[in-house]
C-alpha cells in the first residue's frame, strides 16, 4: 500500500512556493482558509490574501476584478459552492469575460465524508465541464498537485481545479512522471481493458489492474487523465482502439464528469462499451469516508467488475456484428 | 473641487440628449432593447465620458486609465452611444446594435468590444468587481525603477454605475461590505435611481428605501444629486474623489424614460421598442430638448 498523504496540506505548501515565485498570485476565500489550508498562504503573504467573507458569490466577482486588473487570483471555497452558489458569476466573468480566476474548488467528491450531501461535491464536473472557456483539472496526489499548480496559474484562462480534503496515496513519488495540463499520462500498458481515472480513483485503478491481473489473467491499460476539459481526445482514442473496452472511475456522479466526457469522445469516433464508475444519480450519506467510498460503489473492486462487465460486452457486441471497432470512416 | 463653468455644464448636458436620440434611434431601429433605464442614465454617462473619467480612446491599455463598469448592463445603448461619441469606435457601428456579427452585443462584451472593463447584464455584479479591481489597481503595483516604492499604486479610479432594481441582488451587498472593509476609497458608485424596474415601481417590486441610510450602514461615503442635474452630478464626482480610506455611493435620483413624455416613469417601457407613430414623437420631443439647450 502506498504511502498517505494530505492534499490540504500539499495544496498549502504549493500555493506558498507559488506566491513566492510570482508575485501577481493573490489569494482569496470565502472564510475556510483553515479548512482548505489556503491559510499557509496568508501567514506568508497577509498583502496578498483577501477574505470576503462567507460570500461566495462576492468571492467570484472580486477576483474577477482583481483579474480584470491584472492579477491572477486563486479564489478558495468549498467546490460545490463554486458550482452551484457562485456560478453565474463563474459564467459570465471567468467563461464569457476572460477573467484570469483559478478556481481551487476544496472538499471535493465525498472527501468531506462526515459533513454530508450539503457539503459533498458530486456535480460540480459536470457543470463546470459544460462552461466555455474553462479548464477543469483534477489532481490524483500531493506530487501531481505540486506538479500542476504552477502551470495553472501560468495558462492564460480560468481553471476549475478540484482537490480532494483527506490524505490519499501517493503515487508519484521518485517516479519520473511530468504531467503535463491537457494530457493524459499511462501509467500502465495493457490490452485487454484501459481503465481511466480521476483524483484519488487513479490510484483505486491501479489497484483493480492488479485484481484484473491476479484473478482474471486479464492486461489493462491504466490511465491518470488529471485533465478533465479539455479532454485529451487523441489518447481516448488511442486506448478505446488498443484495448476494446473502457472503464471511466471518478470521484462523481455517473452523469457528466469523467465517465460522461469520454463516452463523447469515443461515442463519435471509435465507439467501444465503457463502463462508467462513479456515484449513481443520487446524494449520499455522512459517514466515514472509507466507508463512503466502499458504500458508493468506488472501490478497486467496483472498477474490476466493470472491467469484466465492459470486456463482455465488447465481445458481445463482436458476436452480433454490432462492434464498431473497424471504422468504416 | 473645480468650479465647473457653464460653458461645459452646458455642453455636456447637449452630449446626454444626443445619448438620447442614439438610444432611440439605435432601438427603434433593431426593434429591440431598453429604453427606460437607457434615458434615465444619460446624464450620468455624458458627465463621467466627457469630463470625468480619465480614459484614452486612442490607448485602450493605458494603465493608469479610469474604469467604468455599467453595471445595469441593459441600458447599454447609451453606454455604447456615449462611448461612440468620446472616440471609442465609429457613430456609425451604432446602427449594428443587437445585430449579428455586431460587436454591440445585447449586453456589453468586453472580449467583442474593446474599452468596456466588464461583462454585464445579469445584474449585481458592478459593486464587488468593481472592489476586485480597485483592490488590484491600489496594492502590489509591480516595482519599476521609474517610481518610488511609496509611488507604486495605480492613481487610476473605479466607477460603478448600476441601477436601483439592480441593488434587490444579494452580491451587491456582499460586494458593498468587501469595499468597506478593504477601505477602497478609489471605489466610487453612481446609483442611477430611477425609481422603476421591470414590472413596477421598485417601492412595490422590492421596497428598497431608505437607500441612502443602507449604503451609509454599510460603511460607504453617500451623497445625493438630481440625476439629470450635470452640475450637481460633476460636483459630486469631484467630491468622491477626495474620499479617502472609504467607498463612495452617489445616488442620482433620475427619471425613468427621462425626455419622452409617454415614457417617462412608466414602466412598460423598460424593455420595449417604439412603433413608427411613437418613435416619431419620441424624436420630435428629444429634438425639441436638444434645441433647448443650444
Amino acid at each position: 500500500m502506498a504511502e498517505l498523504e494530505s492534499m490540504r496540506i500539499a495544496y498549502g505548501r504549493a500555493l506558498v512556493q507559488l506566491g513566492r515565485e510570482n508575485r501577481d498570485v493573490v489569494v482569496l476565500s470565502a472564510d475556510v482558509a483553515n479548512s482548505d489550508h489556503s491559510s499557509m498562504f496568508a501567514d506568508e503573504f497577509p498583502d496578498r490574501f483577501y477574505n470576503v467573507g462567507i460570500a461566495e458569490q462576492a468571492l467570484v466577482d472580486v477576483a474577477a476584478g482583481l483579474a480584470y486588473a491584472g492579477k491572477i487570483p486563486f479564489a478558495n471555497t468549498f467546490a460545490f459552492l463554486f458550482a452551484t452558489r457562485a456560478l453565474e458569476m463563474v459564467r459570465t466573468h471567468l467563461c464569457y469575460g476572460g477573467a484570469n480566476v483559478k478556481l481551487m474548488g476544496a472538499y471535493a467528491g465525498l472527501s468531506d465524508s462526515f459533513d454530508g450531501p450539503t457539503h459533498h461535491s458530486i456535480t460540480d464536473v459536470a457543470i463546470m465541464r459544460s462552461l466555455p472557456n474553462l479548464t477543469v483539472v483534477i489532481p490524483s496526489d500531493p506530487v501531481c498537485l505540486s506538479v500542476l499548480l504552477p502551470q495553472v496559474a501560468a495558462s492564460p484562462g480560468p481553471v476549475f481545479f478540484r482537490l480532494n480534503r483527506n490524505e490519499v496515496p501517493v503515487l508519484f513519488k521518485d517516479k519520473k512522471y511530468a504531467p503535463e495540463i491537457g494530457k493524459g499520462v499511462v501509467l500502465r500498458e495493457g490490452r485487454d481493458v484501459a481503465l481511466i481515472g480521476a483524483g484519488l480513483m487513479v490510484s483505486r485503478c491501479l489497484q483493480a489492474a492488479e485484481i484484473l491481473q491476479d484473478q482474471h489473467g486479464l492486461n489493462a491499460t491504466v490511465a491518470e487523465f488529471h485533465t478533465v476539459k479539455p479532454l485529451d481526445e487523441v489518447l481516448v482514442l488511442e486506448l478505446a482502439s488498443q484495448n476494446g473496452a473502457i472503464v471511466t472511475a471518478e470521484e462523481h456522479s455517473v452523469i457528466g464528469g469523467l465517465g460522461g466526457a469520454v463516452c463523447e469522445a469515443v461515442s463519435a469516433r471509435y465507439p467501444v462499451p465503457v463502463e462508467r464508475v462513479g456515484i449513481a444519480d443520487c446524494f449520499a450519506e455522512s459517514g466515514p469516508y472509507a466507508a463512503l467510498l466502499k458504500a458508493y460503489r468506488l472501490e478497486a473492486e467496483d472498477i474490476a467488475e466493470a472491467a469484466l462487465r465492459a470486456i463482455c460486452g465488447r465481445t458481445r457486441s463482436r458476436k452480433t456484428g454490432t462492434h464498431q471497432g473497424s471504422q468504416t470512416t | 473641487m473645480h468650479v465647473h463653468d457653464d460653458a461645459l455644464v452646458r455642453d455636456i448636458a447637449r452630449n446626454a440628449q444626443k445619448i438620447r436620440i442614439d438610444v432611440l434611434n439605435m432601438v427603434y431601429r433593431a426593434q429591440t432593447g431598453h429604453l427606460g433605464g437607457a434615458l434615465s442614465v444619460a446624464e450620468i454617462l455624458a458627465c463621467l465620458y466627457f469630463h470625468h473619467l480619465r480614459v484614452r480612446p486612442e490607448e485602450l491599455g493605458w494603465p493608469e486609465r479610469d474604469r467604468l463598469l455599467f453595471s445595469k448592463g441593459h441600458a447599454c445603448a447609451a453606454l455604447y452611444s456615449a462611448m461612440a461619441r468620446r472616440g471609442f469606435f465609429p457613430t456609425e457601428e451604432l446602427a449594428t446594435f443587437r445585430q449579428l456579427g455586431s460587436r454591440l452585443q445585447g449586453h456589453p462584451d468586453r472580449i467583442k468590444l474593446p474599452g468596456i472593463e466588464m461583462p454585464a447584464g445579469p445584474l449585481g455584479h458592478g459593486i464587488a468587481v468593481g472592489a476586485g479591481i480597485a483592490l488590484g489597481l491600489q496594492r502590489h503595483a509591480k516595482p519599476s525603477a521609474v517610481t518610488a516604492p511609496s509611488a507604486q499604486a495605480s492613481s487610476a479610479r473605479v466607477y460603478v454605475v448600476l441601477g436601483d432594481g439592480e441593488i434587490n441582488a444579494g452580491v451587491v451587498w456582499e460586494g458593498a461590505m468587501t469595499a468597506a472593509k478593504y477601505r477602497l476609497g478609489s471605489l466610487t458608485a453612481i446609483l442611477d435611481c430611477n425609481g422603476i424596474q421591470q414590472t413596477g415601481a421598485t417601492a412595490d417590486v422590492m421596497p428598497t428605501e431608505p437607500i441612502a441610510a443602507k449604503w451609509e450602514a454599510f460603511g460607504w461615503h453617500v451623497q445625493e444629486v438630481h440625476g439629470h442635474n450635470v452640475r450637481e452630478i460633476l460636483d459630486a464626482l469631484d467630491r468622491a474623489d477626495e474620499v479617502h480610506a472609504r467607498p463612495s455611493m452617489i445616488i442620482a435620483r433620475s427619471t425613468k424614460g427621462k425626455g419622452v413624455s409617454f415614457m417617462e416613469y412608466d414602466h412598460r417601457w423598460h424593455g420595449q421598442p417604439p412603433n413608427d407613430a411613437q418613435y416619431r414623437q419620441a424624436l420630435a420631443e428629444l429634438e425639441e430638448g436638444l434645441k433647448w439647450l443650444n
